[in-house]
């Protein structure tokens, strides 16, 4: 499923989804900075972000080490 | 453009824009080596797998005018602006790609306008080509100034740095990696725009006691607005007559106007959305590409209009602490309507939102998921632009039969000329919004024939180039003498229409928008086929490929059920009545 030559784009949405949820969720466990209910919206979703990187880079990676079709 | 901005970004907030300013940048220095031909800058090689152009189908067309757009219609309307999505998107996307996609990705056409060069003449091709370039470059204008604005309101940025910038942004990734790095871009923007808005919702239900809350609050808030209870949470009730609902227009004019002509004709014709398809890897893939884009899209309503909505059970009966700010007179004191009630800025509902809910470090993601949806917007009218120019206008009028090199040249400059011309227009909405105003309304009616000589080409074999060219010419100047005998109810004559003199009142501007649509494409479709009769059709020889009967169907009986584009649009039909069936 990736491109024939150059980029699997699931890599870069993986790196930087990863990259931006570590910095929320860093910052909802050292920051103050809470929803108005409560929530520490910024470590809860930073955690959803890792999590939906690491799935893409993983996707990534998987495709990367597949045969080439034909 | 003075006064205190809304709010403050924190350290955190401006790191997270620049990590998506570094990432969108990369990914285009990273594909700047594969641009070896202008196949590659222009079709992206035609070798994108369908999940990859059906999220950048949708990305395109989701710019900021449609996130921060909804949300004020969520806030204006109700759920009922869900018509726009259910109606008013997914039939014709599913259209586009069982019926039509075959005729543009298998064809030799490299553009929409290409098609209509094979199909019908070369004036048919350079009138879509010459509007179509035009109207590209002020759309991205209009919502480069309207995005400035925005983030000189709420955080006090200054106009020329905020439009500057962010030309400057899209430029570099497109002029490096050509059709494929914005489609990359907008696969990435997409998800980007997922993920700041969905905890959006989240957090705004939770605040108004979730769907139940938000449906009490919502019921008082319409009689309050003189509605009858419902209103905003219902999608179909009232809609017989246009005095019983908000939106203020009958089921027929929006299922004929907005559901048929307008719809059919954005998301059919328009090579803003079309060449997202014709990069795919396979014709199977180009017919999937709407159809993946319908399942997102189909949802899309949860995620842009509810924020307006919620916005709104959030502002009736808080006085003056309500979320949605009312809207100012030139004097600075709050506008008042005929019945005194306060006149909402329903375009600040979906900011506002954003700016109040999220704290310090999510309100950075939120930003920058407006901030991706104004660029790959603008990247789409880019990247639409170039193509348009270099292969309709300026390789078929100003220098045929240059080497390959060239036109992919003329492509990297067509992105700066383009660009260039878009911030000239984003100054000229700001200075003259009449003007904006206007150009718009001249869209609107170059837009709503099209889907008539884009049908009639592609199905009925008899229709001539002439009859084409003439139907889209009269198509338009039905449009405009329809609209100048009409008003919106409470409107003077003027932009609004009426300037021909008046025969007929609207219940809403809605209302008369989608009736000028019904009257362009019929006086099209009526006009293209009288001259078509009286004029000499080309041999059947030379349209094989380009219309239904002359044409091989696709076979997809190979494919595994779940891949063939018939099942994927049954899939997406039984869930659109099942969503229009519980938001009745």
């Amino acid at each position: 499923m990736n491109a024939p030559e150059g980029l699997d784009i699931r890599a870069p949405i993986g790196g930087l989804f990863t990259l931006l949820g570590l910095m929320l969720a860093g910052y909802g466990l050292v920051g103050a900075d809470r929803a108005a209910s409560g929530t520490n919206i910024n470590l809860w979703w930073g955690v959803v972000m890792v999590l939906f990187g690491l799935v893409m880079l993983f996707l990534s990676r998987r495709s990367m080490s597949a045969p080439r079709e034909g | 453009m003075e006064g205190n901005p809304i709010t403050h970004l924190a350290g955190i907030d401006y790191a997270i824009m620049a990590v998506y300013f570094a990432a969108v940048l990369g990914v285009g220095f990273a594909l700047k080596r594969v641009m070896r031909t202008s196949t590659d800058f222009f079709l992206a090689g035609k070798t994108l797998p369908a999940w990859v152009t059906g999220l950048a189908f949708i990305s395109a067309n989701l710019g900021a005018q449609e996130v921060i757009g909804m949300g004020a219609s969520g806030a204006k309307y109700g759920i009922a602006t869900s018509h726009f999505y259910w109606i008013g998107a997914i039939p014709a996307m599913l259209f586009v790609g069982i019926f039509m996609m075959p005729f543009y990705y298998g064809s030799r056409a490299r553009s929409v306008p290409e098609y209509l060069k094979l199909r019908f003449d070369e004036k048919t091709r350079t009138l879509n080509a010459a509007s179509f370039a035009v109207m590209t470059i002020f759309s991205s204008g209009i919502s480069m100034y309207a995005m400035g604005k925005l983030f000189n309101l709420l955080l006090g940025w200054s106009f020329n740095t905020s439009v500057l910038a962010s030309a400057a942004i899209v430029l570099a990734y497109v002029t490096l990696g050509g059709l494929t790095s914005a489609i990359y871009n907008e696969v990435l923007q997409f998800f980007l725009i997922v993920f700041g808005f969905a905890p959006l919702v989240g957090l705004g239900l939770n605040s108004v006691g979730g769907w139940a809350g938000l449906t009490a609050k919502l019921n008082a808030a319409a009689v309050t607005n003189g509605l009858p209870e419902g209103s905003y949470t219902h999608a179909w009730r009232g809609m017989t007559h246009a005095s019983t609902n908000p939106i203020g227009v009958e089921w027929f004019g929006l299922v004929m106007g907005l559901g048929f002509v307008l719809s059919f004709g954005y998301w059919c014709t328009d090579f803003l959305v079309v060449q997202r398809a014709m990069a795919a890897d396979s014709m199977t893939a180009a017919r999937r590409t709407p159809l993946i884009a319908a399942f997102p899209k189909m949802v899309f309503p949860f995620l842009v209009i509810l924020p307006g909505m919620i916005a709104l059970a959030l502002t009736v009966g808080h006085g003056a602490g309500g979320m949605i700010p009312a809207k100012l007179a030139a004097n600075g004191a709050p506008l008042v309507d005929a019945a005194g009630r306060t006149v909402l800025d329903f375009d600040l509902a979906t900011p506002m939102m954003l700016v109040k809910l999220f704290p310090a470090g999510m309100l950075g993601l939120g930003l920058t998921a407006l901030l991706a949806s104004f660029m790959s917007g603008m990247a789409g009218n880019v990247t639409a632009f170039n193509t348009v120019w270099t292969y309709d206008i300026y390789q078929s009028h100003i220098k045929p039969g240059a080497t390959d090199q060239h036109y992919l040249w003329m492509g990297r400059v067509a992105t700066v000329g383009g660009i260039l011309l878009s911030i000239a227009a984003a100054y000229v909405a700001g200075s003259f919004n009449n003007i904006m105003d206007l150009l718009q309304l001249v869209f609107a009616f170059v837009n709503a024939p099209l889907f008539a000589t884009f049908f009639l080409g592609m199905f009925w074999k008899r229709s001539t180039g002439h009859g084409a060219f003439l139907g889209l010419l009269s198509g338009t100047i039905g449009a405009a003498v329809h609209h100048g005998l009409t008003l919106p109810i409470g409107a003077t004559p003027g932009v609004k229409g009426g300037y021909f003199g008046l025969v007929h009142t609207y219940p809403s501007e809605l209302a008369q928008t989608f009736w000028t649509a019904i009257v362009a494409w019929t006086t099209c479709f009526v006009v293209t086929i009288i001259v078509s009769l009286v004029t000499q059709p080309r041999p059947d020889a030379e349209l094989t490929g380009l219309v239904y009967s002359l044409t091989e169907k696709p076979k997809d009986r190979d494919l595994p059920w779940i891949k063939r584009p018939t099942s994927l649009a049954l899939i997406v039909i039984v869930l659109i009545v099942g969503l229009n069936l519980i938001f009745r």
